[in-house]
């Protein structure tokens, strides 16, 4: 398994996991769906970009930076979207989102290998 | 008549054994060591203008000992062993062959208290592949010591003196099977038995326990007991060096976790604050 479907699939587990717990919001339950996919699709491009740097830089402490860096920042996109109530959750995203992009990025580093070249 | 003294007659036996190389490209510098079946003299090679290390036979044992010896080396082409150039006899009738001439010291003079853990470990390692290597030709070393492996000065390493059918090796390298002692003719788990001692002689005196355990493994009585070959060990320290558990030393649930967690206390950190980012909002929204 190369860097880029290794942080493909640890973005999607990783962001399946963290749109999951939305369930203990109340409030946004109704929506559950909607987060899952929405988290789900987050993961897999801070996974794809962090398994691309991963195979462009090979350290773990640049990984896990770059990956918080852009688990912020696609979290931060999603955040600024108002929610129906017209209600902003930038903490309760945000703040998930970074942490599940350094392990994103901490992974695709440890593991999985290059991609296999053809002649 | 005047009477030699004690210093004078050392030095007339001493020339007197040295070998005539006559006829020889080779000219003689001087002694270097002594193997199990002969000695080994420093000398230049004239033709191509280098030094060689040259092994006569000693005169005692019957020419074709050396010329068996010679070529159990020339058939193991390998980094960490001394190739051999050439064959062939003195006017004395004493058989010799010419190989590299390591500039080094031998192991057990190299070692020093300073040595870091991972360099004698590194030293074991490239015993261990010339050793691995042997076996896979079907040669078995009988008699490895730290006086017959060589520290270049580069830190290349050298497995010298490959034994030959009869060599009784050296009490504390030696397996039991190779003294008599236990059933079982000598094989490829003799030298597992000698990778052992050598392995208990290189490390310090505080060496880690897996290490003491791979070595004591090594040097079981039984050979059955042992690693099945050098390869086997080799990964065992390798293991080691990895921060895994060995073979040698199996470890308890508790001690595997423990590993687990020093082995990915990173990952371990960012998955732990995600659980703690979890229950901050949760318990953040109740307020």
């Amino acid at each position: 398994m190369n860097k880029i479907v290794t942080g493909l699939v640890f973005g999607a587990i990783l962001g399946l996991v963290d749109g999951a717990t939305a369930w203990f919001t109340p409030e946004v339950r109704p929506a559950i769906v909607t987060i899952l996919m929405g988290s789900t699709v987050k993961g897999m491009v801070v996974g794809l970009l962090s398994g691309w740097f991963a195979r462009k830089v090979n350290s773990v402490t640049w990984g896990v930076a770059f990956g918080a860096v852009i688990g912020l920042f696609f979290a931060y996109l999603i955040a600024m979207q108002p929610q129906p109530s017209g209600n902003h959750y930038y903490l309760e995203i945000m703040l998930p989102g970074f942490v599940v992009g350094a392990i994103v990025g901490f992974l695709t580093q440890r593991a999985g290998g290059p991609s296999q070249q053809t002649a | 008549m005047r009477e030699l003294t004690d210093s004078t007659l050392d030095h007339l036996r001493a020339v007197v054994d040295l070998p005539d190389l006559t006829g020889t490209r080779y000219e003689l510098e001087g002694e270097i060591g002594r193997g199990g079946l002969g000695v080994v003299y420093a000398a230049r090679d004239q033709q191509l203008q280098r030094r060689v290390a040259i092994k006569v036979l000693d005169s005692t044992l019957p020419p074709l000992r050396l010329e068996e010896e010679a070529r159990v080396i020339a058939s193991l082409e390998h980094p960490a062993i001394v190739p051999i150039y050439e064959t062939g006899t003195l006017p004395d009738g004493r058989a010799y062959y010419a190989m590299k001439l390591v500039a080094g010291q031998r192991l057990d003079r190299y070692l020093h208290a300073q040595l870091s853990l991972s360099e004698r470990l590194r030293l074991i390692q490239r015993a261990g592949e010339a050793l691995a290597f042997a076996h896979t030709r079907g040669v078995v070393h009988r008699d490895l010591k730290p006086q017959n492996v060589m520290v270049g000065s580069f830190g290349e390493v050298y497995v010298m003196d490959w034994g030959v059918e009869g060599v009784a090796g050296t009490p504390q390298f030696r397996a039991p099977e190779q003294a008599g002692v236990a059933g079982g003719a000598p094989d490829h788990r003799s030298d597992v038995y000698a990778m052992g001692a050598l392995l208990q002689f290189l490390l310090p005196g505080a060496a880690p326990r897996p290490l003491r355990r791979i070595a004591a493994k090594a040097m079981a009585a039984r050979p059955d007991a042992r690693y099945v070959g050098v390869p086997a060990l080799l990964l065992d320290v390798q293991r080691f060096q990895d921060g895994l558990a060995v073979v040698a030393c199996p470890e308890t649930w508790w001690q595997q976790s423990r590993r687990f967690a020093i082995r990915n206390q990173v990952l371990l950190l960012l998955l732990a604050a995600f659980v703690a980012v979890k229950f901050f909002l949760f318990f953040l929204r109740r307020l």
